[in-house]
């Protein structure tokens, strides 16, 4: 005897709707791949490319407690906004973000970064700059490979002095395509 | 041994699941399990984080599927309390949906709970941390509220 998928939703979605969640995550699809998306009660808390949704589950518990549950409907506006995006008619995301377990330079740095608009790129040294250390380069590459909210926290749109893309978490075929997406894929540096 | 902590709810929901459903079936049988079912796992969720092992979590979850089962069978023997609304009485989920967004988080949850999941009042209970008379308590002035407020 397994449990009908009726009274498993059920289950989700009221766990959800009386706010015992820790962490509600769900898997979307998207033209760069499944996505995993994520959110807490304080907004976004991961998008992950190619995702293993058990490991990811242990990863959203240790940082926001146990209480993680895959259920679509806390996160439906995050996909809504994803697909708005993928489909060109969305170029600025409306989304709160919970960077709690960043570190503090971390979280200055993703939100300057949250500030490069669509269609435009900027570098890592800029951001460094930006974030109130001019010298942390590297260290701002770090902090975008680490990036926990890629696209709405656009770390594609951050490239090498020379106009180089670098790299990318999700890979640099994404990177390409996301910039391409955004008609930004070899334009100049701002 | 150090503290471990327990698996995401996810997997434990997982693991479990179907062993809670067939407990409470058999002593339940199969109606008034998925009402049961529900709760248990409300209840169960509630107090996960407050977990500090990771130890028999399947017998954990089958004592609190064994109290549900306990309650729902006391409230079957004992008289009925207070009539259900009837259908008639009952607002419309559609009706009340946006407007719920305006209660205050407690009243919110059950009135959602109440009327967009169809939970019972002991569910409802589970999930609010409170007794099922005070799940009832705040379906109702959660409607009152929202007829007040439309």
């Amino acid at each position: 005897m397994s449990v009908s998928t009726t009274l498993d939703h059920r289950f989700r979605e009221a766990a959800a709707a009386a706010g015992l969640l820790d962490v509600a995550y769900d898997v979307a699809d998207s033209p760069v791949g499944p996505l995993l998306v994520a959110a807490t009660d304080h907004g976004l808390c991961r998008i992950s490319f190619d995702p293993e949704p058990e490991r990811e589950a242990e990863e959203l518990a240790r940082m926001f407690g146990a209480k993680v549950l895959r259920v679509g409907k806390p996160v439906d506006g995050v996909r809504r906004q994803l697909d708005e995006y993928f489909d060109g008619k969305r170029t600025r995301f409306e989304l709160p973000v919970d960077l709690r377990p960043s570190a503090p330079f971390s979280r200055r740095v993703l939100q300057r970064l949250a500030r490069v608009p669509h269609g435009e790129v900027t570098t890592y040294g800029a951001l460094a700059r930006a974030a109130g250390n001019p010298r942390a380069a590297r260290a701002v590459g770090t902090v975008m490979n680490r990036n926990p909210i890629p696209i709405v926290l656009p770390c594609h749109r951050v490239i090498g002095a020379n106009g180089a893309l670098v790299g990318y978490g999700g890979g640099l075929d994404r990177k390409r395509q996301l910039l391409s997406l955004e008609g930004s894929l070899g334009i100049d540096i701002q | 041994m150090g503290l471990v902590h327990p698996p995401p709810f996810e997997r434990f929901y997982d693991e479990h699941r179907d062993a809670v459903l067939r407990e409470l079936r058999r002593r339940l049988g199969r109606d008034a399990a998925d009402d049961a079912y529900q709760e248990t796992f409300l209840r169960a969720l509630r107090a996960y984080g407050r977990l500090r092992h990771a130890e028999n979590l399947r017998a954990w979850v089958l004592t609190i599927a064994r109290r549900v089962a306990v309650d729902q069978h006391r409230r079957r023997e004992a008289p009925p309390s207070a009539p259900e609304p009837s259908d008639d009485s009952r607002p419309a989920y559609a009706e009340l949906g946006e407007l719920a967004d305006g209660l205050p988080r407690k009243e919110r949850a059950a009135v959602v709970l109440r009327y967009g999941y169809d939970l019972s009042y002991s569910a409802i209970g589970a999930a609010l941390g409170s007794s099922e008379q005070a799940a009832r308590q705040a379906t109702s002035s959660g409607v009152r509220r929202l007829r007040r407020m439309q």
